[in-house]
């Protein structure tokens, strides 16, 4: 089955750069595992909620507004998708994400298929 | 012959559905089946007779008829292979054939299904009592007092989350194993305590709640003859159901333990539960439950109410404060020590807890303290304490019971 995780931060924490990640201890081990099994089928490290645009539309006016699409404690800062046989596997590796061990937090969606 | 029938539903039913959703990866195609084969059973055994292994029959026949259906809906190559897997996963019943391992092991798969934590406590509950217990949705929406319709859409919505989250239909492997059974023990130890709650007559239906936990529990025991704590849980739960109907008079008012008529206790069940504890304890693992029982059967084992070992009492609870660090917990075990050591000492360990502020709208915070005031012959104070417990009490038999003390204390 497939799985999104989507890795929420707190707002207002420390915002490491995909190149920072790959060199920090605490993301590379998990990351080494993940390439080693071969779950991970995609997946970005997303820019700060700060740099979102949400678009909404009212009849013909397009409304623009600066931030994410709701206002929040956490806030998506990257997804991943992953192929498992399960939802214990899925919870297995949200479980070991640095993110989750790091006072933020992982929602598991399967993808409808 | 319907006798027969409904004792096969006791016995049975659980196991049948659980091997029917093992080989159809349908969980309401497995009810319906399992339905199915007992109502068939009703008329083919008054006719033949009941069969050797009644369970085996009805899961036959309940397997047949889930390959009807399927070869029926057959109409994409995806159902037709599935129809063909299904015939071929398990031979024609045989009635010479005793080997029952892997039946076992599907009402454990079941069990540890409908306890995953991924869904949500009350769609747990109300799922081991529908699949594993079989209790029907009207009598589950009844136990917890919501409508019909709540009940059932909160089973369709747990059915549909195993099925697309991806739940696996299993016994948990190895390091996931102690966890899980922790919380499939929960659901068990909650379903006794919705039962227990209850305490009048018109609460039949929840009374029942009692019945089938322990009868859980008793599976669980048989499935897990290994797991300390699984037999701790039951024999918690058997010691408290043996005081069960001494705990409200004729008139329906709440009786303390002290005021309990001991002669009216099940003895049978005392024994039992202290026979089981002690087959725990020997496995050298001890937990949570196993230190329950000890308590309950603590307080069972005592031929007057003045004979209580409270200083073995407190020390459990100390020791269970240390598996569960609850307020709780440490509120109970004050109680022990003001019994065992003086009333000042355990006021002394109330007055801790109310200082912290976790229970401060739990009623029976201030009824201990009033509890304690009140064996201290300081009644003015203890009607202090029985007021504001009123003020925070939800059950009718409760309040009525503090009223009666607030009453006492007034009038001293």
């Amino acid at each position: 089955m497939k799985y999104v995780l989507f890795i929420c931060t707190p707002v207002g924490g420390e915002e490491l750069s995909p190149e920072e990640i790959a060199k920090d201890p605490r993301f590379t081990s998990y990351i080494d595992e993940m390439r080693g099994s071969g779950v991970v089928k995609g997946g970005a490290r997303l820019r700060p909620s700060t740099d979102a645009t949400t678009v909404r539309v009212q009849g013909d006016e397009v409304l623009l507004s600066d931030g994410p699409f709701v206002e929040s404690k956490e806030y998506v800062a990257g997804f991943d998708i992953i192929e498992v046989a399960d939802l214990d596997e899925a919870l297995g590796i949200a479980s070991r994400h640095p993110a989750a061990l790091g006072g933020g937090s992982v929602e598991v969606r399967p993808v409808w298929e | 012959m319907e006798a027969a029938v409904a004792a096969a539903f006791r016995e049975e039913w659980g196991q049948v559905v659980a091997t029917l959703i093992r080989v159809t990866g349908d969980w309401d195609l497995a009810e319906e089946c399992a339905q199915d084969a007992f109502a068939q059973a009703l008329d083919r055994w008054r006719r033949d007779g009941v069969p050797r292994r009644p369970g085996a029959w009805l899961t036959t026949t309940a397997r047949n008829r889930a390959l009807d259906v399927l070869r029926r809906e057959a109409v994409g190559a995806q159902k037709l292979r599935e129809a063909a897997v299904l015939a071929r996963d398990e031979g024609p019943y045989d009635p010479d054939d005793e080997d029952d391992s892997g039946v076992r092991d599907d009402r454990l798969r079941l069990i540890f299904t409908c306890c995953h934590p991924a869904l949500p406590i009350e769609a747990r509950v109300a799922l081991t009592l529908r699949t594993l217990a079989g209790l029907t949705t009207p009598e589950i929406a009844r136990a917890f007092l919501v409508p019909e319709a709540t009940m059932a859409q909160r089973l369709v919505r747990a059915k549909r989350k195993i099925r697309n989250a991806g739940i696996p239909y299993r016994v948990p492997p190895a390091h996931l194993l102690p966890e899980r059974t922790t919380g499939v023990l929960g659901v068990v130890y909650l379903l006794f305590n919705e039962g227990y709650a209850a305490t009048s007559g018109a609460d039949l239906v929840r009374t029942n709640l009692c019945a089938e936990a322990i009868r859980l529990a008793r599976v669980l025991a048989r499935l897990m003859p290994d797991e300390p704590e699984v037999l701790g849980l039951l024999a918690l739960l058997v010691l408290h159901d043996a005081r069960r109907d001494t705990r409200v008079d004729a008139a329906g008012e709440l009786v303390t333990l002290e005021d309990q008529d001991r002669t009216a206790w099940d003895r049978a069940a005392i024994d039992e539960g202290a026979a089981l504890l002690e087959t725990a304890l020997r496995r050298g693992r001890v937990g949570p439950y196993q230190i329950q029982a000890a308590i309950a059967a603590c307080h069972t084992t005592a031929a007057t109410a003045e004979e209580t070992d409270w200083a073995d009492i407190a020390a459990l609870y100390g020791e269970l404060a240390r598996f569960v660090p609850s307020a709780v917990v440490r509120l109970n075990r004050a109680v022990a020590v003001g019994m065992s050591e003086g009333e000042e000492a355990g006021l002394a360990l109330v007055e801790e807890l109310e200082q912290e502020g976790d229970l401060s709208g739990y009623h029976l915070l201030p009824a201990t303290r009033a509890d304690l005031l009140r064996r201290m012959g300081r009644a003015h104070e203890a009607a202090e304490g029985y007021a504001r417990a009123l003020e925070l009490v939800e059950n009718d038999a409760e309040r009525r019971f503090l009223e009666k003390r607030l009453a006492e204390c007034r009038s001293a």
